[in-house]
């Protein structure tokens, strides 16, 4: 509706390859930040190593935001190759304004069947006077219709090129910058815009309480602030970004990346720093995690805690590796041979990354157990503005240790209450060891025998399944539920975000219902989740696969309401709130019985 | 601590006592014996030793000693210690593996620790038989070695992992005799006491399924290698020495690759420091 004012702003920034759409939305972001504002960017990129069609996907708010909205607002698209390529992502508002150059002949019939506004401007021209780019224009253009000035827009600018090296490009750019700004004005009346920001979100802003920060440096973050020390890696989209934030820090804290010659180096390096008492990590995507599935089997038989976070792409095989799905799930709870009961967890947001990160390093050093973080190309490639945390995470990586043994019977894998035997490092005298892949007796020697293999499976099943037991305060972080009522939606990793605005919605609306964000995958926490569930009458299992691996799942491990709805979608359309909110709202009002529906 | 005080340790107090798997008259004893000798002239304390071993008759060795020992998965002794070494260089660090271990289902593992060149002393026991399973032709077999998996042979050339070792950067190259258990205590010493990644391929011959190697002792040429001045000439003595000639070909120094450096006095002060980037 042309005038009115919204909450959010949805901006889609499309272009081929060289006119630097990403950088654009990256820009946009970071000044909206610095004013107080909130919002996020997604990118969405074709398989090219360099150049090729690429989109930036902006959505920025009053108010923090986990997903992208239903459709966009704003279109600017500085050329239409290969825009076909992703129209499947871009869902166009109904009173869309699209901003094209005014030379364009070849806007897409689905652009043009749908976009009643489509404003022609002399972008090129104007990046060519000022020996600009044209992404310049567009952030002079989509900056003033965000209602930022033209001096908080010359100042990202300034920033941009001094931090590159590239003084020589400020002036032509903040040039071509305020050339877009004046374009933009006979279109203020008529598009969409933002509250003014509050003075409050400013003064915030400015007293640096907020973050920009990606969902790959934030779970890179929890694992240094917990006390890693050691990464292995091998390069994989859309894991790399971390392992590269890594290398670079991780000497500052007396770490150390080794970029391995595959994954399967990586995860026996990671265990091994491990068994040496480094607290350590690797970095993946479905390919490489799967190539690690033997080390994490190895690593839970000999006990070695280790850190895996598979950055989840659309599989199987290569399958997309630009984009997001949640269908490692499976693969995560039962891809090792044999009975290996390992720690799944999955981070539910950028902001929750950081402290699910350092939990799952904690319980992996605590459990003497391998951790499997579970977090997916969404989540992890999103640049976001968050809350600065108000303090960081209180885990710690603390493994119990023997110092040293005096009588030389010491047992590496003593039958404890808890299952937790205490770990003599190397080094520690007296206490000598072979640790073993090969199933063996509490004092490490190889076994094969019946109640060898019965005790020492049961001891490692035991150690996790404590957790059930464990005090509320100390598993508080489990899982998070939010809202009242009959109805409840429940999700694992970066489904939540949608599904939280969508409770938000609903309640605007008068529908009550419940959210439930499970962190903690593997051991279920059957007692824990029951209570949750408490006068739940109908469940939506919310998740991006097509299978419905975490209904599945759910079924497999947990007692569940009478009606279970199953809303989900493969990628790499990524689930809305409003997507959500119509499950939901079907699951108010029509008399469901148990149904297993895609949702659309 | 008391390293003064204590007694100086024999071979002996190396073992653990546990029995090994290993037929009689199999090579690997001798390595195992040589080892403990190494371990015993250096007067290694037993806590500041580490042996990691992949899969095969060889895996078996670390329990077998009486220092810390991880026998992890097949091929993958080198990453292990590997990562090992870098978050503890204070220890002694061993990798023991067979051919079919260490050149071919770990082969790019052996490759890149020779590039990285970590202070790890790598004790490959060849044997020219995948012994385990029961006597399938390995990496090292001879092209017309029949057995029931490939009843004509392999009919491919042998790796060979001198050349190999060379080729990738390896910085320290020897062969030896599993049957001649001083020289190879002599050789495990120098390879512990040589500054990065030390190969040393073992000759352990295997009774029960190549029952000819035990003619090996007669058939062995000791020290045909001599120390090569450069790459050049250890490259065309590994090619033109004896099938069984044992030795030092190559050794040189350069750095090891990576290394874990001390963390910082006050952790919380370095990440505000990092956090401090995500202002916008």
């Amino acid at each position: 509706m042309p005038g009115t004012r919204r909450e959010s702003l949805s901006l889609a920034l499309t272009g081929s390859g060289g006119t630097g759409m990403i950088s654009a939305g990256e820009l946009l972001l970071r000044a909206c930040a610095r004013i107080g504002l909130y919002g996020l960017q997604t990118r969405s990129v074709g398989p090219q190593i360099r150049g090729g069609e690429s989109a930036a996907l902006l959505r920025i708010a009053h108010y923090p935001v986990e997903a992208h909205d239903d459709a966009f607002h704003v279109l600017f698209a500085a050329d239409w190759q290969n825009f076909e390529r992703f129209a499947g992502e871009i869902t166009l508002a109904d009173d869309v304004v699209v901003i094209t150059d005014e030379a364009a002949t070849d806007i897409p019939r689905v652009v043009r069947a749908h976009a009643a506004d489509i404003r022609h401007l002399p972008l090129h021209a104007i990046a060519r006077e000022h020996k600009a780019r044209i992404n310049m224009v567009g952030l002079g253009l989509l900056g003033h219709l965000l209602r930022l000035t033209e001096e908080e827009l010359a100042d990202i600018i300034h920033w941009f090129f001094t931090r590159k090296g590239r003084q020589q490009f400020i002036e032509p750019s903040i040039a071509a910058m305020r050339a877009g700004f004046a374009l933009a004005e006979p279109m203020l009346e008529e598009v969409p815009s933002l509250r003014t920001t509050p003075d409050a979100a400013r003064a915030q802003a400015k007293a640096g309480r907020r973050w920009l920060i990606s969902g790959n440096q934030a779970v890179a973050t929890g694992f240094l602030q917990a006390g890693g020390r050691f990464v292995a890696g091998y390069p994989i989209t859309p894991a790399t970004d971390m392992l590269e934030w890594l290398a670079a820090r991780l000497p500052q804290l007396g770490g150390q990346l080794v970029q391995a010659e595959d994954e399967l180096a990586a995860i026996n390096m990671v265990l091994g720093a491990s068994y040496g008492g480094i607290p350590a990590m690797t970095a993946t995507s479905g390919p490489g995690f799967s190539l690690m599935a033997e080390g994490i089997g190895l690593g839970v038989m000999a006990e070695i805690p280790a850190l895996i976070v598979d950055v989840q792409r659309i599989g199987p095989s290569t399958g997309i590796p630009t984009k997001s799905e949640q269908g490692d799930l499976q693969l995560a709870l039962c891809g090792t041979h044999g009975d290996a009961p390992h720690l799944v967890i999955a981070p539910d947001c950028i902001n929750d990354a950081i402290r699910t990160t350092a939990w799952a390093l904690h319980l992996a050093e605590k459990l003497q157990c391998p951790a499997v973080l579970l977090s997916d190309q969404k989540l992890g490639q999103m640049l976001s503005v968050i809350d600065a945390p108000e303090g960081m995470p209180p885990w710690k990586a603390e493994r119990e240790t023997v110092a040293a043994c005096e009588t030389g019977d010491y047992r590496r894998f003593a039958l404890t209450d808890s299952g937790i035997s205490p770990v003599a490092l190397p080094g520690a005298k007296g206490c000598m060891h072979t640790i073993d892949g090969l199933e063996h007796d509490e004092a490490a020697l190889p076994s094969s025998k019946v109640e060898d293999h019965a005790a020492q499976l049961e001891k490692r099943w035991r150690k996790l399944q404590q957790m059930e037991e464990w005090p509320e305060e100390e598993m508080r972080h489990w899982a998070d539920c939010i809202g009242t009522g009959e109805v409840c939606i429940i999700t694992f990793g970066s489904s939540a975000g949608p599904a939280r605005e969508a409770i938000r919605l609903a309640a605007d609306m008068g529908l009550h219902a419940r959210h439930i964000s499970m962190r903690l995958l593997f051991p279920p926490q059957k007692k824990r989740l029951h209570k949750l569930l408490e006068g739940v009458k109908r469940l939506i299992v919310v998740e991006q696969t097509h299978s419905g691996q975490f209904l599945h799942y759910l079924k497999a491990h947990y007692e569940l309401p009478e009606v279970v709805i199953s809303c989900r979608r493969p990628g790499p359309k990524p689930i809305t709130p409003q997507q959500v909110l119509r499950a939901l709202r079907e699951a108010c009002t029509v008399d469901a019985k148990l149904t297993e529906r895609v949702c659309t | 601590m008391n390293r003064q005080t204590a007694p100086a340790p024999k071979p002996g107090d190396y073992k653990s006592g546990v029995h090994p798997v290993w037929c009689p008259g199999c090579g690997d004893f001798a390595v195992l014996a040589a080892i403990t000798r190494a371990l015993a002239k250096l007067q290694l304390p037993k806590h500041e030793v580490a042996l990691v071993s992949g899969i095969g008759c060889s895996g078996r060795i670390p329990a077998y000693l009486d220092v810390y020992g991880f026998h992890g998965l097949h091929g993958r002794a080198l990453p292990v210690a590997t990562g090992l070494k870098l978050s503890r260089p204070e220890l002694t660090v061993l990798a023991a593996g067979g051919d079919g271990d260490i050149y071919s289902i770990g082969a790019a593992h052996f490759v890149h620790a020779c590039r990285r060149n970590p202070d790890i002393t790598l004790i490959v026991m060849d044997n020219r038989v995948y012994g385990m399973t029961k006597g399938q032709p390995s990496p090292t077999s001879e092209p017309d070695f029949a057995a029931a998996l490939q009843p004509e042979g392999p009919h491919v050339p042998p790796v060979n992992g001198l050349l190999l070792a060379l080729s990738a950067g390896a910085t320290f190259v020897a062969r030896a005799f599993s049957g001649h258990v001083d020289a190879l205590a002599e050789m495990i010493i120098a390879g512990i006491e040589h500054p990065g990644f030390a190969v040393i391929e073992v000759l352990s011959p295997c009774p029960t399924f190549r029952p000819e190697q035990t003619q090996w002792k007669r058939q062995v040429e000791d020290d045909v290698f001599k120390p090569a001045s450069s790459l050049q000439e250890a490259m065309a003595q590994v090619i033109s020495a004896p099938e069984l000639g044992t030795g030092i070909v190559w050794q040189t120094t350069r750095p090891a690759a990576e290394h874990i450096p001390a963390p910082p006095a006050d952790h919380a002060a370095v990440m505000r420091e990092i956090t401090q980037a995500f202002l916008p």
